[in-house]
């Protein structure tokens, strides 16, 4: 658990290096959009690697440079500095992708298509893709084989771009925003099919920014801010890398003062009840009480993952 | 999703390649399915170029131009009417529009060839094309009452075919120059005007002296005089300099989309 990893490669240049250690690799990576004054920077120097059987979230707010990353390791996008592989290969090897399958959001699939047109189109860029019924009872899609795309309510179009991803019976997965607009429902039932996709030795990306389907699913957490990787291991690691308190309490101390307070990474208010994230809470405490003698209802709890993510963020905001 | 534990293990085996035929022929024709279920498409694209033949022959029905029955002529020109259609907009505009989409990023990143995009949409737009032609040709020989000798037919219609490609160029320098939102009304407001201009609807003799003169500036007029050598009926230049003039043309567009292209790598794919 460290906030910038050294790159995932094994130091000696072992022959027993095999290339399903590492399916995907960031060594580095950097991607900058547009040139000179005006160039910005979606991420910097990032390492990342992607092993087989694991579930990986990378975790971050709006722009902070997830899709970026999904991008690089698909070759979508080629960076702008350090190097992108796939499998060991250039990430736009067509061998490479012939082990990829990837559920990206679903602007301008074409609406007049068939669902079993679009499958075996898929299918048919795969050497050896999964049988069309397989992929069809694996992604819930019975009885709509013969409907249009645009026939298709929102969610079952997000189940036909999954069945799309599993058709050539790929080694690593990737899925960006896989559950967003989802009811909560299907999402579980998503997150059970990754864990058994991770289960059966692949490997498996998403983004999101739902923390508790990191908390959840993943195995490992990257949490990008900023274009960076701010925090990279185990959900629970993440947790007590943060290792802060939450204070909730009754009081009309108001937030901008408490906020001013040693050791307060942020105050809110809802009602009646005061909510602060702190560090350590003892000092936190004895500043509530004597400044409002009157406190009541208070409790000190563990920050959740995703009280744990805005202490993060937050300090990497103060560092720069 | 009910997934059961139906994946079976990732297979050991990747050496092998999918069957290139089968993965060319089965793009081609979705992307020939989309564009035909398109009701929109279908219609002006299709049906536009046939109506307009049946109502200009039996307009001037019994006249001459170029020299031979007016049902002839126009079998020549509004041919390339539909043709350049089906090129402009199942092609060259969709490729524009679609880039930036979704979509198509989900086919960059499978292991689709990218050349077979393109070839799909080519081969799909070109059947488009082809069935115009032949269903023109059908009018032609029975209420247009039109007689050729079959190497005429064969000659014309593989011309008529063939001018697909410059226009396919076109849609796409369009598509890029002025963005995918924009492309299709800009390209109906600058195409329809072009049409008339270059004498695919209305014989070109019949058009007041300025038009005539700009005709020589416009694409489909050489394209359309190049079809209308095959039946006798050109009225002017010789076919060699018309395909120049295309040829030239298809490259100035294809530079402008390549120019589109790589400025927009860097930028839509975030």
């Amino acid at each position: 658990m460290t906030t910038s990893r050294p790159p995932t490669t094994v130091a000696t240049p072992a022959p027993a290096r095999r290339d399903f250690q590492v399916l995907a690799e960031l060594r580095c990576a950097s991607k900058t959009y547009g040139k000179g004054g005006t160039a910005v920077a979606a991420v910097r120097d990032l390492d990342l690697a992607v092993r087989p059987g694991e579930v990986l979230a990378v975790l971050g707010p709006n722009g902070a440079g997830k899709s970026t990353a999904i991008s690089l390791l698909t070759g979508l996008t080629a960076p702008t500095g350090g190097e992108a592989l796939l499998f060991g290969q250039h990430p736009r090897s067509i061998t490479a992708r012939q082990r990829i399958g990837v559920m990206l959001q679903s602007s301008g699939v074409p609406e007049t298509l068939r669902v079993r047109e679009l499958l075996t189109a898929f299918r048919g860029y795969y050497a050896d893709p999964l049988p069309v019924e397989t992929v069809i009872a694996a992604a819930g899609l019975a009885g709509l084989e013969n409907r249009l795309f645009g026939a298709l309510s929102g969610g079952q179009q997000r189940r036909v771009l999954f069945g799309l991803a599993l058709c050539g019976n790929p080694d690593l997965l990737f899925f960006d925003e896989p559950t967003t607009g989802l009811d909560p429902e299907i999402r579980r039932t998503l997150w059970a099919t990754l864990r058994e996709l991770a289960g059966s030795g692949r490997g498996v990306v998403l983004t999101t920014h739902y923390l508790e389907e990191a908390d959840v699913l993943a195995d490992r957490v990257v949490v990008l801010d900023n274009g960076r990787i701010i925090a990279d291991g185990t959900t629970s690691a993440i947790k007590s890398l943060a290792q802060g308190r939450r204070i909730t309490a009754r009081t009309c101390v108001p937030v901008a003062e408490a906020a001013q307070w040693p050791e307060v990474r942020s105050a809110t208010r809802e009602g009646p009840w005061l909510t602060l994230l702190v560090g350590t809470p003892e000092p936190v405490l004895g500043a509530l009480l004597s400044r409002d003698s009157r406190v009541s209802g208070l409790t000190v709890t563990e920050t959740s993952l995703e009280e744990a993510f805005l202490i993060l963020t937050d300090r990497t905001e103060c560092a720069a | 999703m009910t997934i059961r534990a139906t994946i079976p293990p990732t297979a050991t085996r990747r050496s092998a390649r999918p069957s290139t035929f089968r993965l060319y022929r089965t793009e081609s024709r979705q992307e020939f399915l989309k564009l035909i279920r398109v009701p929109i498409f279908a219609a002006t694209t299709v049906a536009l170029p046939l109506m307009f033949y049946v109502i200009f022959g039996i307009t001037f029905a019994g006249q001459q131009a170029g020299g031979v029955g007016v049902t002839t002529y126009l079998l020549a020109t509004y041919g390339a009417f539909g043709v350049i259609g089906a090129a402009l907009f199942g092609f060259g505009i969709s490729v524009a529009v679609e880039r930036g989409q979704g979509w198509m990023k989900l086919k960059r990143v499978s292991p689709m060839p990218p050349l077979a995009y393109f070839v799909a949409k080519v081969v799909a737009s070109v059947t488009v094309a082809a069935v115009i032609v032949a269903l023109m040709f059908v009018l032609g020989a029975t209420i247009g009452g039109v007689r050729m000798p079959p190497t005429q037919w064969v000659a014309l219609g593989l011309t008529l075919l063939a001018g697909a490609l410059p226009f396919s160029a076109m849609g796409l320098a369009f598509g890029y120059l002025v963005g995918p939102n924009s492309a299709p009304a800009v390209l109906n407001l600058a195409w329809l005007p072009m049409a008339f201009a270059s004498g695919l609807w209305i014989p070109i003799s019949q058009l007041p002296d300025f038009v005539q003169s700009i005709a020589g500036y416009l694409p489909p007029y050489h394209f359309v005089q190049l079809a209308l050598g095959t039946i006798g009926a050109s009225q002017g230049g010789s076919p060699a300099m018309h395909l120049a003039v295309l040829l030239a043309f298809t490259t100035g567009f294809l530079s402008v989309a390549a120019w589109g292209y790589r400025r927009d790598e860097g930028r839509t794919y975030g």
